[in-house]
């Protein structure tokens, strides 16, 4: 191990799902004192606090003022869906810069009920057209120059992929099995919004959202936190063995935006940024695909899986749709992908995502994810998308390799 | 009666279609105003018409949208000669037995609303091509 090391000491998510009697800071409260918990630490160990809550009304200060005012340096955080990665890379970059050598990074939402998160801008056209804006529009455009909803997003993604791809089969029902297999996958994770076994037929005669995705090939809205502390390979040494036996090593912390591309202006590329990550993250730890356990990617949308299954390399350039259906990524495959449930299932508490589900990596990294435990995992990889965009990859491997 | 354009890409009168700005130095095109190119930094654009015949590289039929927002409708990029276009496809059926991946479609305008002086408001699409 190097010097330079960065480990997760402490991490917890709490239960996603309906929280309507907790308001955010509550959340991120019992997320932050079950993280400093399981890490056997105190806010007065921390050197920097890195929050993320994207759609309000929380602060990092504000959670303090729940938890522990110590007068560190608080860095507030947006990165669309990937702010949770934000807040920890944040984190680990302190460490890194050796500004402190042990930080707590928060992510926390409540969503649920919320429905579609963009194009709810006002429908009401002007009395008189008058163009403005960078396109000189004269109405809004949504619906009429294409959507910007999310679901007819990233349901044009994973088309796109079947595309470029000479996809001849029946799409419709090749990303509902993506689906079924995530939804099957939640029936092992207590922590999980949803945690009901759906059938082909249910998923595809569910509500239609955006073709190919149905309602329950979208990911959840629900509420949530998560929180993890973070801590120097030197200071980490100076803890008990326990501790030390505990903590989760940091082998790769890359967060990427979107390069230019043609086409990026017209439907935002999710692919350039998570397969440049994926790249570093690789190169960073000295690792490839092949060697991770398990990896949690961020699905949510069903279509959206399976072009990660390609920008994350863990099949051949165009094998996504081969890998899937060669059952790889089932949690018995050789390749298990979001064993959680994924954002599907579990939920999509959005800030709070780039966290939670590096929390399910060292769980089985630790051997404490009990009925769903990935037998014998040693190396994680967690992904995330924030459209926009912004990707975050961390790859994390056991102390104990 | 008079005609303005949904957007200001879309160019109006016997033959619309829709114009890009180019990059003078690197040749990325975009639909909208920018301060410098994304690609190369350059600053120097110039106006080009974009065909209007092309390939329907990625769609989906949207079911459920923000209020006000009639729907389903068809959302899709629309690869012209290897510029893509954000587009409704319309004058079709919105169910994934009319609506393929790789069909060839065209530009096609329609009213999308009049204001109160009686101003048409002109938007874009692209429909099937004949033939297809």
């Amino acid at each position: 191990m190097a010097a330079d090391d960065i480990w997760i000491l402490g991490i917890r998510m709490t239960k996603f799902g309906k929280h309507p009697d907790r308001d955010t800071i509550d959340l991120a409260a019992e997320a932050t004192m079950a993280a400093l918990a399981d890490g056997g630490v105190t806010m007065g160990d921390m050197g920097i606090l890195a929050f993320g809550n994207l759609r309000g009304p929380s602060t990092g200060q504000l959670l303090q003022k729940q938890v522990g005012q110590t007068g560190i340096p608080v860095f507030n955080v947006a990165n669309a869906c990937a702010t949770g990665a934000t807040a920890l890379r944040t984190a680990i970059m302190a460490i890194k810069a050796g500004e402190c050598d042990m930080g707590l990074a928060v992510g926390v939402e409540k969503l649920a009920g919320a429905g579609l998160l963009s194009g709810n801008a006002a429908t009401s056209d002007d009395n008189v057209y008058e163009p403005s804006g960078r396109q000189g529009a004269v109405a809004p455009l949504d619906g009429r120059i294409g959507t910007v909803t999310m679901p007819g997003v990233f349901a044009q993604v994973g088309m796109e992929y079947l595309y470029n791809h000479d996809y001849t089969g029946a799409e419709f029902e090749l990303f509902a099995r993506i689906s079924q297999k995530n939804h099957a996958h939640s029936t092992l994770n207590p922590l999980a919004a949803y945690t009901k076994e759906m059938s082909l037929e249910q998923i595809m005669g569910d509500v239609m959202i955006a073709y190919p995705n149905t309602r329950s090939m979208c990911s959840a809205n629900c509420d949530g936190a998560a929180a993890a502390v973070v801590v120097s390979e030197e200071k980490l040494r100076t803890l008990s063995a326990e501790q030390q036996a505990r903590a989760i090593k940091v082998r790769a912390s890359v967060l990427t935006s979107d390069p230019w591309q043609e086409a990026c202006q017209v439907l935002p590329d999710v692919n350039t940024l998570t397969r440049s990550a994926a790249a570093q993250a690789y190169e960073a730890a000295g690792i490839g695909p092949e060697d991770l356990d398990l990896v949690e990617l961020h699905d949510c949308f069903a279509t959206a899986e399976l072009v990660h299954y390609d920008n994350l390399g863990l099949c051949a350039p165009g094998g996504a749709v081969d890998l899937f259906e060669s059952g790889a990524t089932n949690r018995n495959g050789s390749m298990p992908v979001n064993v959680s449930g994924g954002l599907e299932s579990k939920g999509h508490p959005i800030a709070a995502t780039g966290i939670a589900n590096i929390w399910e990596v060292c769980h089985h990294l630790r051997g404490e994810a009990g009925d769903r435990q990935i037998e014998g995992a040693r190396m994680g990889l967690a992904h995330v998308i924030g459209l926009g965009s912004a990707c975050g990859v961390h790859i994390l491997e056991s102390a104990s390799a | 009666m008079s005609q303005i354009p949904l957007v200001d890409y879309l160019e109006l009168g016997d033959a619309p279609h829709l114009v890009a700005q180019e990059c003078a130095s690197c040749g990325a095109r975009y639909f909208d105003r920018r301060n410098a190119c994304a690609g190369c930094f350059g600053t120097e654009f110039r106006s080009v018409s974009v065909g209007t015949e092309g390939t329907l590289r990625s769609f989906t039929i949207v079911a459920h949208a923000a209020p006000g927002v009639p729907t389903p409708f068809v959302a899709g990029v629309v690869d012209i000669d290897g510029t893509s276009v954000k587009s409704n496809i319309i004058n079709i059926s919105p169910d994934p037995e009319h609506v393929r991946l790789g069909m060839k479609v065209r530009l096609a305008t329609h009213v999308v609303g009049t204001d109160d002086e009686g101003t048409d408001a002109i938007g874009f699409g692209f429909e099937p091509a004949e033939g297809d």
